[in-house]
C-alpha cells in the first residue's frame, strides 16, 4: 500500500481525489488530502453566489461523507508547514508528521494585494475564500447599520472583480470598479468589447473607472478614500482587493523545489516538479512559465497527475486553451483563442450593436480559412459553436462574417451541422468529454440530457455545454432515426400537428374513437389533455364535453393549488373594472373565505375555494355579469394594457379598449399552451406587451406587433411581426399566427419556443401571414372565426346543467367536506397549511 | 402526517371481510374516478371502462400528502393500469400501487367489485 499525501482541497486538490478513486488502481493506494480552510473543498468559480445566500453547502464540490465512502482521509483546518524531501515526510501546524511514496500540491494561490500604502486599513477585503466573503459581509452590515449612502470599490476591474461588483450592488452599497489598465478583463477584451461591457455594467448601476493607479489609501484607522494622485479621489468606505492572484509556492520553495522567478512551482507537462515525486496541479503550478488561473486547464492538469502516479501515460499539451465564458450579474461575455490577435497572424472582423449592447468579433487567419480566436460580449450564444471551431481548426464559411451575422438570404445555418465536429472535440472543458464519448453513450440508448450527465458527467460542472449536448442529443437520435417522429407519447405513433390533421381530416369526435381507430392502449395523462386541447380547438367544445380526458384543471375549470382547494379567476378583459364589480367580487370573496390576490395579469385570483364550492361562487359571479377568466386553461390568460391615450398624457392610441377588444376575440380558445397579449399605448411600453405571446405597441402611424415573447424561466421578447398597421389588420395578423401555432406546435410548447423552432424564424413566419407564402391564410382566417364566433362561456354552461354541477362534490356517497383540510392565518387571510419538508 | 398514511393498506380479496356498498356506478365518469368516504377512510374508486374492471386506492396521494387522487387521470404505463395524481403527475399502478414514475412509496389498492348497479368496496376491518 502506497500513500498519496494530497496538500491542498480546493477546487482542483479534489478534482484529483474524484479522478484517482475513479481508477481500478486506487485500492493499492491510500490518499490523505490535507485543507488550510475549515469546510471540505467548494466551487470557487461560483463564490459570488455566496453573497446572494450565505449557503456554503451549495457550492461544496463533495460531503465530508464522499471522502469517506471513497477511502480518502480528508484532514481540514491544517495547515502543512514543511515538507522533507529526504525522508518523504511532511509535518503540519499542529507537529503531526506523515510519510508519503508521492506528494501532490495543490496549494492554490492568494489574493494578490498590490504593495499601495496603507492598504492594512480596517474596511479592505481580498475575494477568495468563504471566510473572506464572510468578514466582508459582516463589515457592509455594520457600514448600513451607521445609514446613509455607503460606497464600496473593487480594486481590479477583471472576470472576479466585476462579479464582486454586482454582489456589492446587491449588498446595498454603491459600488465602484477601479483598473488599473485602460479596460476592463484586459487579458480577454479588446478595448471596443470592453466599452460595451461597461456600457451594460453602468446601466446595472455600477461605477466604472479606468486607467486609475491607487497612490495611497485615506483614512484614519479605517478607510475613507483612495488617493489616484493628483487631487483625483474616490471616496469610499470599503475596498474589495481583486487584482489578480499569486501563486502558494512558500511550502514548495522552502523544500528547495524549483519555483519561478514570478512565483509558481515550475513543472513540466507531466506534472512533476523537480522533485519526481512530486507533482503541483492548478494554481500554484507554473508550466510553461504561466500560471493558469482557469478551473479547466487545472482539471486537466489533476488528470494528468492521476495517470502519472498510476502509469499510464498522459502530458498537458503544448498549447493550453484559456477560453472563458461568463455571466457577468446577467451579461454574456467570452473570449476564446487569441482573441486580441497578439500573434498577428489574423485579421478581425467586427460587428457592434450599441442599440442592443452586443459586441462581436472575430479573428480569422489571413488565408480566410481558419478562426484563430473571438470576443463576444451581450450575447454568447454562438459561443459553443465558436469554439469548437477554433478549437478543432474546422473549416469555416466562405464568408467568415458569416459566424456572426448569421447566412444572410442563403440556405441554412452557417455553422452545419454538431455532427460535423470530430469524435476527439471537447464538448464539456470542465470534465474533458468528447463529443465522440457524448455520441457513443447517445448510440448505446441514452437518450436524456440527465442520463448523459449521470454517464459522462457532463453539463455537471460549469453547465455551460448543456445547449450543445442537447443538439448532440438531438442530431444523433435523428440520424439514427429515432426522433425523426415527435411521438407525443406510448398510444400514439404521431406527432401533435399529424394528430390535429387526422382529426380534422377524418372528422373524429370523440377521444376514445382517436385511440381506437389510431391509438393503442388506454391512453396517460400526456395524450389525454394534448388530444382535450385538440378537440377545443378544432371544434371548439368546451372543456365540459370529455371531461376525464381534461387535463387536472380543465376537468374542474379551476386551478388547482397546494391542498388540492382551488382558485377562482372570472375575466377582467383588458384589467377594466368597475367599482361595482370590485365591490362584488370583494363580497363573494368574503362569502365564502376565500383568499385574495392581484394576478400578474392584472385581474383577481380568489383562492382557497373547495371543489363543492366552485358552482355556487360561479354562480353568484355570472349573475352579477362576469364570466370565465380561463386563468385553468390551456388558452388566452389576459391581455395586459396600459391606461393608454384616454388618460395618460404619452398614450398615443386607446390601449385599454384594443386590448378589451382583442381580449374577448380571442378568449376561451383552446392552444397548444397558454398564451397572454399585451397593449402598450406608446412606447415606454407599461404593459410590458414584449414579454407577451402577441403585444402590440402604439406608434406615430399605427401599431407595431410582435410576436413570441415569454417572461417566466426563459424570458424572451416577442420579435417585431410587422409595423404602424391599423386596428384591423393587427387582429387579422394576430388571427393566422394563433391559428398557424395551434395546428403545429407541439403540445405543452409556448409560442416563443415555437417560433425559436420555426425553421427560418419570424422572417418565415412573416411570410407566411403576411405574404400567404403557404397559399393558407383563407383557411386559418375561417378558422379562427369559427373558433371566435362558436365562444361560450365554460362556467355558465356548468352552472346550467345538473349533471355537471354533480362532478363538483367531494365524496360520491357523502354530503361532507374532506376533513383534511386546514388553513392558517395569514395577514389577515388564510393559507393552507404547510407542506412537510 | 404519517398518521394519515396508515389507514391505508393494500387488501387482498381472500382477506375481505367487509364489502362496503358505495354508490350506484353512474356516480363514476366512463374511464374516470370519484371519492367514496368509509368510516375514516377517503378511497379513489375509478370506472375503467375500457377494459371493462373498476379499480380502488387510497384517494391520498403519498407525495404531499392531499386527498386528490379520484381526481386524476387515468390511463395505462405499456399495459399498467394507472393512475396520474392531479398535483404533480406522480402516477401509480392500480393493480399494485407502486409509483411508476419515482420512488414514492406504493399506495394502498382496495378490491371492488359491481353487484345490481352498485358498486361495493372490500374492506378486512
Amino acid at each position: 500500500m502506497k500513500t498519496i499525501l494530497v496538500i491542498g482541497n480546493g477546487m482542483v486538490g479534489y478534482k484529483f481525489c474524484e479522478k484517482f478513486v475513479a481508477k481500478a488502481e486506487a485500492s493499492n493506494y491510500k490518499l490523505i488530502v490535507f485543507g488550510e480552510e475549515p469546510r471540505p473543498a467548494y466551487d470557487r468559480v461560483h463564490l459570488s453566489e455566496y453573497f446572494a445566500d450565505q449557503n456554503a453547502e451549495r457550492l461544496s464540490m463533495a460531503p465530508r461523507s464522499w471522502y469517506e465512502e471513497n477511502g480518502i482521509e480528508l484532514i481540514t483546518n491544517e495547515r502543512v508547514t514543511d515538507i522533507h524531501r529526504k525522508n518523504k515526510t511532511i509535518t503540519t501546524i499542529s507537529d503531526a508528521e506523515y510519510a508519503y511514496d508521492y506528494l501532490i500540491l495543490a496549494t492554490g494561490s492568494s489574493a494578490f494585494v498590490p504593495p499601495i500604502p496603507k492598504i492594512e486599513k480596517e474596511g479592505i477585503f481580498v475575494y477568495r475564500t468563504i471566510e473572506d466573503l464572510d468578514a466582508t459581509l459582516a463589515y457592509a452590515a455594520k457600514l448600513k447599520a451607521q445609514g446613509g449612502n455607503k460606497k464600496a470599490a473593487i480594486l481590479g476591474g477583471g472576470l472576479l472583480g466585476l462579479e464582486a461588483g454586482k454582489a456589492i450592488l446587491d449588498m446595498d452599497l454603491s459600488a465602484s470598479v477601479v483598473e488599473f489598465a485602460p479596460r476592463l478583463m484586459p487579458r480577454q477584451l479588446d478595448g471596443d468589447a470592453s466599452k460595451v461591457l461597461q456600457g451594460k455594467l453602468e446601466d446595472l448601476g455600477i461605477e466604472i473607472l479606468l486607467n486609475k493607479g491607487t497612490q495611497k489609501i485615506l483614512g484614519d484607522t479605517a478607510i475613507s478614500g483612495m488617493d489616484f494622485g493628483n487631487g483625483d479621489i474616490l471616496e469610499v468606505d470599503m475596498l474589495l482587493v481583486s487584482a489578480g492572484i499569486r501563486p502558494r509556492d512558500e511550502l514548495a520553495k522552502t523544500c528547495g523545489l524549483e519555483v519561478g522567478t514570478r512565483g509558481g512551482i515550475l513543472v513540466t507537462n507531466d506534472m512533476k516538479t523537480s522533485d519526481e515525486n512530486i507533482f503541483a496541479i492548478g494554481e500554484c503550478a507554473l508550466l510553461n512559465q504561466m500560471i493558469y488561473g482557469l478551473v479547466a486547464p487545472g482539471y486537466d492538469m489533476a488528470g494528468v497527475a492521476v495517470a502519472q502516479i498510476i502509469g499510464e501515460e498522459a502530458s498537458m499539451p503544448t498549447e493550453i486553451d484559456m477560453s472563458t465564458k461568463l455571466k457577468l450579474s446577467g451579461i454574456d461575455v467570452a473570449s476564446f483563442g487569441d482573441a486580441l490577435n497578439e500573434k498577428k497572424e489574423g485579421e478581425s472582423i467586427v460587428y457592434e450593436n450599441k442599440f442592443q449592447g452586443v459586441y462581436k468579433k472575430i479573428v480569422v487567419s489571413k488565408d480566410g480559412k481558419s478562426l484563430l480566436g473571438g470576443i463576444l460580449v451581450g450575447d454568447a450564444s454562438d459561443y459553443s459553436m465558436l469554439h469548437q471551431i477554433f478549437l478543432n481548426g474546422l473549416a469555416i464559411p466562405e464568408n467568415p462574417e458569416d459566424l456572426i451575422l448569421g447566412s444572410r438570404g442563403g440556405e441554412g445555418a452557417s455553422f452545419g451541422s454538431v455532427l460535423d465536429l470530430p469524435d476527439e472535440a471537447v464538448v464539456c472543458s470542465c470534465e474533458s468529454v468528447t463529443k465522440g464519448a457524448i455520441c457513443c453513450k447517445v448510440e448505446e440508448g441514452v437518450d436524456t440530457l440527465k442520463g448523459l450527465a449521470a454517464a459522462t458527467k457532463v453539463t455537471t460542472g460549469c453547465g455551460g455545454c448543456k445547449p450543445m449536448v442537447q443538439d448532440l442529443l438531438d442530431e444523433t437520435l435523428k440520424a439514427a432515426g429515432k426522433i425523426v417522429k415527435q411521438n407525443i407519447c406510448e398510444h400514439f405513433d404521431y406527432s401533435r400537428q399529424e394528430l390535429f390533421d387526422i382529426i380534422t381530416m377524418k372528422g373524429i369526435k370523440s377521444y376514445d374513437e382517436m385511440l381506437d381507430k389510431h391509438g393503442k392502449g388506454n391512453g396517460c395523462e400526456i395524450c389525454k389533455p394534448a388530444l382535450a386541447s385538440l378537440f377545443a380547438s378544432i371544434y371548439n367544445e368546451t372543456a365540459n364535453k370529455q371531461e376525464v380526458i381534461q387535463d387536472s384543471n380543465d376537468r374542474f375549470l379551476a386551478n388547482i393549488q397546494r391542498n388540492g382547494t382551488y382558485s377562482v379567476v372570472p375575466r377582467v378583459a383588458g384589467g377594466e373594472i368597475t367599482p361595482k364589480q370590485l365591490i362584488v367580487i370583494g363580497q363573494i370573496a368574503e362569502k365564502y373565505d376565500l383568499y385574495t390576490k392581484i394576478t400578474g395579469g392584472q385581474r383577481i385570483d380568489m383562492f382557497g375555494a373547495r371543489l363543492d364550492e366552485l358552482p355556487k361562487i360561479w354562480k353568484d359571479l355570472i349573475d352579477e355579469g362576469f364570466e370565465s377568466g380561463h386563468a385553468y386553461g390551456k388558452s388566452l390568460r389576459t391581455v395586459k394594457s396600459c391606461v393608454g391615450s384616454t388618460w395618460c398624457r404619452y398614450g398615443m392610441d386607446e390601449s385599454v379598449s384594443f386590448a378589451i377588444e382583442v381580449e374577448n376575440r380571442y378568449k376561451g380558445i383552446r392552444s397548444p399552451h397558454k398564451f397572454k397579449g399585451g397593449v402598450s399605448g406608446c412606447i415606454r411600453e407599461c404593459a410590458e406587451a414584449r414579454c407577451k405571446d402577441f403585444g402590440m405597441i402604439a406608434v406615430e402611424g399605427g401599431w407595431n406587433l410582435y410576436v413570441g415573447g415569454n417572461g417566466g424561466a426563459n424570458p424572451r421578447h416577442a420579435e417585431l411581426l410587422a409595423e404602424k398597421i391599423d386596428n384591423a389588420t393587427v387582429v387579422k395578423y394576430v388571427d393566422r399566427f394563433l391559428m398557424f401555432y395551434i395546428k403545429t406546435a407541439l403540445p405543452l410548447q409556448r409560442t416563443a419556443a415555437w417560433l425559436e423552432k420555426l425553421d427560418g424564424g419570424i422572417e418565415y413566419l412573416k411570410n407566411v401571414v403576411i405574404n400567404d407564402s403557404l397559399g393558407i391564410c383563407e383557411d386559418l382566417d375561417k378558422e379562427m372565426a369559427t373558433l371566435v364566433d362558436t365562444y361560450k362561456c365554460e362556467w355558465k354552461e356548468a352552472i346550467e346543467n345538473i349533471e355537471i354541477q354533480n362532478r363538483y362534490s367531494h365524496f360520491v356517497n357523502s354530503e361532507e367536506i374532506d376533513s383534511n383540510l386546514n388553513f392558517v392565518p395569514l395577514r389577515e387571510q388564510k393559507m393552507p397549511e404547510l407542506w412537510e419538508a | 402526517m404519517s398518521a394519515l398514511l396508515e389507514k391505508y393498506f393494500t387488501t387482498n380479496v381472500d382477506e375481505v371481510k367487509v364489502w362496503f356498498k358505495a354508490a350506484p356506478i353512474d356516480k363514476f365518469p366512463e374511464n374516470g374516478g370519484a371519492c367514496v368516504k368509509y368510516k375514516e377512510k377517503q378511497i379513489a374508486i375509478f370506472n375503467f371502462t375500457r377494459e371493462g374492471k373498476w379499480y380502488a386506492c387510497q384517494n391520498l396521494c403519498p407525495h404531499k400528502m392531499e386527498m386528490v387522487l379520484s381526481r386524476g387521470m387515468i390511463g395505462d404505463d405499456c399495459g399498467t393500469p394507472k393512475v396520474a395524481c392531479p398535483l404533480h403527475k406522480k402516477t401509480f399502478s392500480l393493480e399494485s400501487g407502486e409509483n411508476l414514475n419515482g420512488e414514492l412509496d406504493a399506495i394502498a389498492v382496495y378490491p371492488v367489485k359491481v353487484e345490481e348497479g352498485f358498486v361495493y368496496l372490500g374492506f378486512s376491518e
